[in-house]
């Protein structure tokens, strides 16, 4: 692979001990997927933050590089971590998962890392502008940021993104590159879409029928950015997608020549057949949303639906957000109004992150197929979806 | 009368070096791919994903062949911890490798040669003795030796 003097001298350990291990990463990857070169990132957003995911060794891996002296050249933010970093208790976390959680939060703040943690930075302050070369990790993340933004990165790791955002590059393949951002499949809706929900069962059903590829949507009339991010979570979930086209919505859908490619036709039995698969026996006691992590309107939703209502004894009602929207929506009213009908709002982590079977609860309805895709393995528990309306239902009063 | 020597081949291999360290040890092979993260326990090196066809055994060690990674990219992690818990493999060859076991390489310094040009699940035995230049892509093999 051809690099530059700079980029020589980075892994020759000039930079650091943790600049040097970094590139060495990046030059690897890249020697891998058969990059020629590497290209400069303006952003970074790094996964592999819950220590119920990273384990010991994670742990260690950080605090051995910040310790080093390893500073991020970009802007860099921070995936959900494993606990609400102020709320742990009422989650059910010990002290600790507490307190090594709390050592993996300081370790990415002493290498310059934004501890943001969400899964949604374009909705968080880190909005790559189109065009430009990032290194995400976050798989709903990395598809928002392709299909939505025009922004370029492949679906990056853990580590892989934390040395991109160290040495300032990636390697220059895939989803970098016009060739892999093209069109691969025509998926022509035709069932009404009329909530974000539907949107996530249109983006399972499609991840899993494709598998891999870039397809684009015909069909749709409209998209919010709710809609946008769950269809994001669910085409990441059950396939290895990182990127879509939506004709009259994402910025590269114009430039796309669909002739000749394969037609998928998704009716809204194909979006039934997404929700039965995801759906388990159970009586579901406890509603999550915010998968990925809930805007302010959903905030406002939320709250909207409980008006005058409570959530039932031996229920539960978790929704999930950043801490920026957290406390726009604490600035609104919103939280309070949830916490005021017997719901919880915890920022900073995620039912999928978090240890959810300490909660208490046994099974888990969501509107999120990423959600109900991964609880079941990441916390034992049964999983349920429906539309966001009947899924907080479910768990309320009367 | 002497004892008759035991016969030992030599078989060179010249792969790809993805993962520039050294290292050497008795080969532990399998035709399956290895997800390290829930496959293989970090405190002792053992593997433990069920129905797997090393299941039971340590790679400690050991030079572990397999076609490639699969799973969780958090394996990546669990290679690393195997490094600090001296339980991992003295290096890794595998058919084609992906970024799960890459990273974890780079991260824990083992040795990851790919591309060997033949098939590394037929070509290596378990049991064989096995030397891993990661720097030059070079694989040597010893067979019929007992240890």
């Amino acid at each position: 692979m051809l690099l530059t003097g700079e980029e020589e001298r980075m892994l020759s350990g000039a930079e650091g001990r943790a600049v040097g291990k970094g590139m060495q990463l990046i030059v690897a990857l890249g020697e891998v997927f058969g990059a020629e070169r590497l290209v400069r990132i303006t952003s970074a957003q790094i996964a592999g933050v819950s220590y119920g995911n990273i384990g010991d060794a994670g742990l260690e891996l950080l605090e051995d590089w910040a310790s080093a002296g390893a500073r991020v050249r970009v802007k860099a933010t921070l995936n959900p971590a494993g606990m609400d970093l102020e709320r742990w208790r009422e989650m059910g976390v010990g002290e600790e998962y507490y307190g090594k959680q709390i050592r993996i939060i300081k370790a990415f703040e002493r290498m310059g890392v934004e501890t943001t943690c969400t899964c949604t930075p374009y909705l968080a302050g880190n909005l790559p502008s189109f065009g430009d070369h990032i290194a995400w990790s976050e798989s709903s993340a990395v598809v928002y940021a392709n299909s939505v933004l025009g922004a370029r990165t492949n679906r990056e790791g853990g580590p892989s993104a934390l040395a991109a955002a160290l040495t300032g590059r990636t390697p220059l393949y895939g989803l970098h590159l016009d060739e892999g951002r093209r069109a691969t499949a025509i998926v022509e809706v035709g069932a009404e879409l009329r909530s974000p929900h539907e949107f996530s069962l249109l983006g399972y059903a499609v991840g899993m029928r494709m598998g891999a590829g870039v397809p684009f949507f015909e069909g749709i009339k409209r998209a919010e950015v709710e809609d946008l991010k769950i269809l994001s979570a669910a085409l990441a979930a059950s396939g290895g997608i990182g990127m879509f086209h939506m004709k009259g919505v994402t910025p590269e859908a114009r430039f796309q020549d669909t002739a000749g490619l394969e037609r998928i036709l998704v009716s809204a039995q194909d979006l039934e057949k997404a929700r039965e698969r995801l759906s388990s026996h159970g009586e579901p006691d406890l509603a999550c949303i915010g998968c990925p992590h809930c805007s302010v309107k959903e905030l406002a939703e939320i709250a909207r639906i409980l008006e005058g209502r409570r959530v039932r004894a031996g229920k539960g009602l978790w929704v999930w957000t950043s801490r920026a929207a957290y406390d726009e929506a604490k600035r609104r009213g919103y939280v309070q109004a949830i916490e005021a009908a017997g719901g919880k709002v915890f920022a900073d982590t995620c039912m999928v992150v978090c240890p959810l079977e300490a909660s208490g609860f046994s099974h888990m309805v969501t509107n999120s197929c990423k959600a109900a895709h991964y609880v079941p393995s990441t916390s034992g528990m049964g999983a349920s979806v429906r539309s966001l309306e009947s899924a907080v239902s479910e768990v309320l009063e009367g | 009368m002497s004892v008759p020597e035991k016969v030992v081949s030599v078989a060179t291999f010249s792969g790809r070096g993805i993962a520039r360290f050294r290292g050497e040890g008795e080969a532990l092979v399998t035709r399956q791919g290895i997800s390290f993260f829930g496959g293989v326990d970090p405190k002792s090196g053992l593997v433990k994903e069920k129905g797997h066809e090393l299941f039971g055994k340590d790679i400690t060690g050991k030079v572990l062949v397999f076609p490639r990674g699969k799973g969780s990219t958090v394996g990546s992690y669990v290679i690393y911890q195997l490094k600090k818990s001296g339980h991992a493999p003295a290096a890794i060859i595998n058919s084609e490798t992906e970024a799960i076991i890459a990273t974890g390489c780079i991260l824990a310094e083992i040795p990851l040669v790919d591309r060997l040009g033949v098939d590394p699940t037929e070509a290596i035995a378990t049991g064989d003795r096995v030397s891993v230049d990661g720097e030059a892509g070079i694989v040597r093999v010893e067979k019929g030796q007992r240890y």
